[in-house]
């Protein structure tokens, strides 16, 4: 499709610009429109469709009549609590996600960017960041699970039992781990073009003016980094914030995240005495994490101002 | 740019408390997999993972595996063949129409893939009516979940090449369009083509939280399920897959490195 529409323009942008060629621009044209319509259709019926029904849902009954019922849901003290641990959850592996990824691009700085270091390092965030979510919880159920390495070692050796106080691996306190796992090469990947971008002409004029290596962090590196700080942060906000697989596989049972409310939503019709929970929760996910996300591109335009 | 960086000794300290959080887990797995039930450690139980007689337990991770290539195979045709021409399509026909291409091929980093999940479920319902429940229909959801690493990688291939120069050169030697498009333009972009096809297996592979809601059999929800009888396959697999993927990027990287080089 997309081949016999571009040759008609071709044949349009010919210097002799007579009848002919001008209906073929015209039709042209209209058969190249043609040609976007296998994606656009696409893109309507798997992320527009399923996205505007997701939140849609949350104002329809069993029935399919139009309710507000349903939206008081997210009013009701399980799920707000649930919101609330969902956003400490986050904010916590944010920021100190944040902070470690941003020590770790300090430290790559400097570094030959096609180095081997930096190329084994760039692989490996993108593999913990991205594509970690169940295998992540493996991981640490190995590690620090009842039978894991860490904790059997602690315990026959040095007599130490990380669980005295009962297993909290598969509870929220056992989420901060390995959620911090796939925050810090997020933050890595996100940050690290930020801070090289940094300019060794202002660290050389800092020095010509007299400054030392930390007034140099102090007036320009931090100020000039801050946006994309901050930018970073509220990614992986949004980011712990949607996770999913990572909690199921280890909490397979319980809502103490709102992903995991979702799932108990949707395996049986009627949570907490409300039908459609899940719409309600949906809508309440995605005005979260929209909120966190055109925050984030409003800062990122502003950063990438010092980026160029 | 090394006036910026920290001294060796920072470099190194950061490295070895930042590197050691991130080994413990995995060299943990590792032992774990190792250790028999005596404390001794042997690689018995990777040896199992591929002897036939013993592996009836492990059976939904290879069916798994088996669902998931097919999966890949199939969201890779869409984005070669469906995302692709479209991308070109508008670079060379419609560029004004680049920001709100960019915006909607970005979108699903916004949108929480257990929110998406909400709405696939009507949807998957009348596609198990009309088309039937077969697992590679699950690859019409990956397209989505991949669509903005694939535009991502093939989109910095476009910018790289003119690909308007191209196909006018390509026409104005007689080129007829299915050849411009398959011999002059795709060969041009194939370092972006090859990139795109590659993350896109590693989000297939890595994929949970579609699958395991619509209740379709993949790679990570066999090794969910195996986990509740057997911890040290899916553990050894966790591994397997994890290194898979790190190889992958190294090779998208590597990819991406190249293009810079041969540009500047």
């Amino acid at each position: 499709m997309t081949s016999s529409v571009i040759g008609a323009d071709a044949a349009a942008s010919a210097p002799t610009n007579a009848g002919p060629s001008r209906t073929a621009r015209r039709s042209g044209a209209s058969a190249a429109w043609l040609g976007l319509v296998p994606f656009a259709a696409y893109v309507l019926l798997f992320l527009a469709v399923p996205t505007v029904l997701a939140i849609g849902s949350g104002f329809f009954d069993s029935d399919g009549a139009f309710t507000w019922h349903n939206l008081s849901a997210l009013g009701d003290p399980v799920v707000l609590g649930t919101f609330g641990a969902s956003a400490w959850l986050s904010l916590l592996t944010a920021v100190v996600g944040a902070v470690v990824g941003a020590l770790v691009c300090y430290a790559l700085l400097g570094l030959d960017p096609q180095g081997a270091v930096r190329q084994a390092v760039d692989a490996a965030a993108g593999v913990l960041a991205q594509f970690g979510g169940v295998m992540l919880a493996f991981a640490f159920i190995a590690t620090i699970g009842v039978q894991g390495v860490i904790t059997v070692t602690l315990r026959d050796e040095l007599g130490i039992d990380i669980f005295s106080d009962g297993v909290w691996l598969y509870d929220l306190p056992g989420l901060i781990l390995p959620y911090i796992y796939f925050q810090v090469p997020l933050m890595v990947i996100t940050f690290m073009p930020a801070l090289a971008a940094l300019k060794p002409q202002w660290a050389e004029a800092n020095l010509a003016l007299g400054g030392t290596r930390a007034s140099f962090w102090a007036h320009i590196g931090i100020p000039v980094l801050a946006p994309s700080f901050l930018a970073s942060l509220l990614l992986l906000f949004a980011n712990a914030f949607s996770s999913y697989a990572t909690a199921a596989a280890l909490a397979s049972q319980g809502s103490q995240i709102v992903p995991l409310q979702i799932r108990a939503a949707l395996a049986s019709e009627t949570v907490l005495g409300r039908e459609n929970l899940a719409g309600a929760l949906a809508l309440g996910m995605i005005v979260v994490v929209g909120v966190v996300m055109a925050l984030y591109s409003l800062i990122q335009r502003r950063a990438a101002r010092w980026q160029a | 740019m090394n006036r910026l960086g920290p001294s060796r000794a920072t470099r190194w300290i950061i490295g070895i408390l930042v590197g050691a959080f991130f080994a413990v887990p995995l060299v943990s797995t590792f032992l774990y997999t190792l250790r028999g039930r005596d404390g001794s450690l042997s690689f018995d139980r990777w040896a199992t993972l591929f002897d036939p007689a013993a592996s009836a337990a492990i059976k939904p991770i290879w069916t798994g595996l088996g669902n998931s290539l097919v999966l890949a195979v199939v969201t890779v045709a869409i984005v070669l063949l469906l995302l692709a021409p479209t991308m070109i399509l508008v670079n060379l026909r419609f560029p004004k129409l680049k920001p709100a291409f960019e915006f909607a091929a970005l979108l699903p980093i916004s949108i929480p893939a257990i929110v998406l999940v909400v709405g696939l479920a009507p949807i998957y319902l009348q596609i198990g009516r009309s088309i039937g429940t077969g697992t590679w229909t699950l690859a019409f959801a990956y397209g989505i979940t991949v669509l903005p690493f694939a535009y991502r990688s093939i989109q910095a291939s476009i910018d790289a090449a003119d690909l308007r120069t191209l196909a006018e050169a390509a026409r104005s030697l007689g080129a007829s369009w299915p050849v411009v498009v398959i011999r002059v333009l795709a060969p041009n972009i194939r370092q972006g083509l090859l990139a795109g096809s590659l993350i896109s297996i590693a989000v297939v592979l890595g994929e949970f939280t579609i699958a395991s809601l619509l209740n379709r059999q993949v790679f990570q929800t066999a090794l969910v399920v195996v986990n509740k009888q057997d911890a040290y396959a899916p553990a050894i697999f966790t591994l397997l897959a994890l290194l898979f993927c790190f190889l992958l990027l190294l090779i998208i990287g590597r990819l991406a490195r190249g293009k810079r080089k041969a540009r500047s």
